[in-house]
């Protein structure tokens, strides 16, 4: 199970996460985004973005509660908020946002 | 994978399907890696002597627990159970009927363990067992959320859920565990919760929740973390620090904490209230994370433990908290040990601690949905039935519409999410959707009949499973709410200016 970029291998998990998360970099994340028919745009970045940088603080991905509230300040409340989240990532922001920016599956119950 | 396309569309919740033999034959959720399996003491993969093995350990359960014993040999297959089950009643599979499940086991017990089996194995259904035995094995006690509805139709009183939970003890023990609980089990011994959430991480995540709380009230309104000497600690699934709408009941939680004027603490350590060792039917790492919750209420130094919203983890702290991690004598002695909070909600409201503004909830037409666990697994107050009167309670005190769905699909017979007992993982959401359909069914009713436009719920599996699951049966992902959500919207903290110039509010409480 691997991702191939720029005759590269990068493995992952059954369900697509990567192994190893040093191997992250933006034509992983756009490769990781194709074999989710998502077309990364601006919006998707900055989502991608700040789940890096709250990661690389916290070494867990933030509550989508966290991530709208950031993503408001940025972006403006017609954006910050849960609906626009799911436009952007179908599969919910938290998982399939955090596949593409390379992070681990948050597990639990949620 | 199949996303659950063909869903059944059910008139009633409880039509009994076609038989489709074998349609959820071959179904396998994803293997724990041995990494995972290492930290919960089962081998890594499947051993090269998995049968006798596991033939051992079958012996051992049936010695150490004498009712699976009598479950395994009380069997009469009268056929009460079969169409119990929301797995069965989604998917048409007669191997999910309860007494076909369970017979995957009874079957090889029979053959090993019975007279007749040894002797005359066609004669009574025993058979061997084999590798195909075995993942047959792995596949439907996938498709079991141990919700124990089927018990409840039981003559014999079988409890099914013990079956399915003996048989994935079986499995762990021969090194072939599922990755979604026992990787869960996992973080929970390494960080304290299921999420993995550290306490830095987790300390951050209340710090902006209670700016969010000082913008929405204009009071400061706490979510104390590792506070020593508090009353209280509460002990909430970590779902609430994270998704929605659980983050909501927390807020709630915080509220009433608040206005009831309690010093209260959340712990780091214990900052879990799932037990997961419960699923996988495993005494020794079910009793190794309560333990975690006794360290740590000895350690902060505090006199009551009070449980978040969160189904099996009420039926762990109310129904085993006490042999597992007991005794709690350093508790103070003249409150529930351990209490669930809505006991502690309604409990103020009867003091009359609390104000609340009902028409805030006024945009919502509201059912409520029993949780297996609380429903089936424990109590709440002290009167029969308070598991089923006191969340409604709190729901009719904070809300003007309320609406219950059929008597056959709640209380006691209320029917799983369909995500409960480890299920709540994406490479069973076909199965979880299936199985979702005939609550879906029943709430459907209600929204015929009743305009009812919401859900409420008490456990984070069912929040989580619904918000999934909702849309593909024609409801926003946010049609299930939090009942302290609905708390937190309708109270009015002391000193809080009500904000009714502000029109149209969100669901959420939220001013934009």
């Amino acid at each position: 199970m691997s991702y191939q970029v720029n005759g590269h291998t990068v493995e992952h998990d059954e369900e697509g996460y990567i192994t190893n998360l040093a191997d992250w970099n933006k034509e992983l994340a756009l490769e990781i985004a194709r074999t989710e028919n998502i077309e990364m745009d601006d919006e998707r970045w900055e989502v991608v973005n700040f789940l890096r940088d709250y990661y690389e603080e916290y070494q867990i991905a933030p509550a989508v509660r966290v991530l709208i509230k950031a993503i408001k300040k940025s972006m403006g409340p017609e954006k910050g908020n849960n609906k626009y989240m799911y436009e952007l990532f179908p599969y919910g922001p938290a998982k399939q946002a955090c596949k593409i920016a390379g992070l681990p599956k948050p597990t639990g119950c949620v | 994978m199949a996303d659950g396309d063909d869903l059944p569309r059910m008139d009633f919740p409880l039509d009994i399907p076609c038989l489709k033999a074998g349609a959820m034959e071959g179904l396998h959720p994803f293997l724990a890696a041995p990494e995972h399996q290492a930290k919960l003491g089962f081998p890594g993969e499947l051993l090269p002597d998995w049968k006798e093995r596991a033939l051992e350990k079958m012996a051992e359960l049936a010695e150490r627990n004498r009712a699976f014993q009598v479950y395994l040999d009380a069997c009469v297959k009268c056929g009460a159970c079969t169409d119990k089950c929301h797995y069965f009643l989604g998917t048409g599979d007669p191997k999910n009927m309860p007494v076909a499940r369970q017979d995957l086991l009874r079957s090889v017990y029979r053959r090993y363990f019975t007279f007749a089996g040894k002797y005359f194995p066609k004669l009574v259904g025993a058979r061997d067992l084999t590798e195909d035995v075995l993942h047959e094995w792995y596949s439907y006690y996938h498709q079991c959320s141990e919700c124990r509805r089927c018990s409840v139709f039981c003559p014999y009183g079988i409890d099914t859920a013990e079956i399915t939970m003996a048989a994935r003890e079986i499995m762990d023990s021969v090194g072939m565990g599922q990755k979604y609980s026992n990787e869960i089990i996992g973080k929970v011994k390494d960080i304290g919760n299921n999420l993995g959430l550290n306490p830095k991480a987790l300390r951050a995540t209340l710090e902006d929740l209670e700016e969010d709380l000082e913008d929405e009230t204009g009071i400061s309104v706490r979510l104390p973390l590792d506070e020593k000497g508090a009353d209280i600690m509460l002990i909430t699934p970590s779902a609430d620090f994270f998704a929605e709408p659980h983050i909501d009941g927390l807020l709630g939680y915080a509220k009433v904490f608040h206005e009831a004027g309690v010093s209260w603490t959340l712990s780091s350590y214990a900052s879990e209230a799932a037990n997961f060792g419960l699923f996988i039917g495993s005494y020794e790492n079910m009793r190794e994370i309560a333990l975690r919750i006794r360290k740590a209420a000895q350690d902060l130094g505090v006199k009551r433990i009070v449980f978040g919203e969160c189904g099996h983890a009420w039926r762990v702290a109310y129904s085993f908290l006490n042999t597992l991690a007991g005794p709690f004598d350093f508790l103070d002695q003249k409150y529930p040990i351990p209490q669930h909070i809505l006991e502690f909600t309604w409990g103020e409201i009867q003091k009359g601690t609390l104000r609340f503004d009902k028409s805030k909830n006024d945009h919502i037409r509201l059912t409520f949905h029993d949780s297996c666990n609380v429903a089936r697994a424990s109590r709440m107050g002290d009167e029969p039935g308070g598991q089923f009167e006191i969340p409604r309670n709190v729901i009719r005190a904070v809300c003007n519409n309320y609406f219950d769905m059929d008597r056959d699909t709640t209380h006691e017979s209320t029917l799983c999410c369909g995500g409960g007992g480890g299920l709540l993982t994406d490479d069973l959401m076909e199965l979880r959707k299936k199985g979702a359909s005939p609550r879906m069914a029943a709430l459907q009713q209600v929204s015929e009949d009743h305009g009812v436009t919401h859900m409420a719920a008490i456990c984070a599996i069912c929040k989580t499973q619904f918000s999934k699951v909702m849309p593909a049966f024609g409801y926003e992902m946010d049609s299930v709410l939090s009942v302290h959500q609905l708390v937190s919207s309708a109270i009015v903290l002391t000193g809080q200016e009500t904000g009714d110039d502000e029109e149209g509010a969100d669901p959420r409480g939220e001013t934009a």
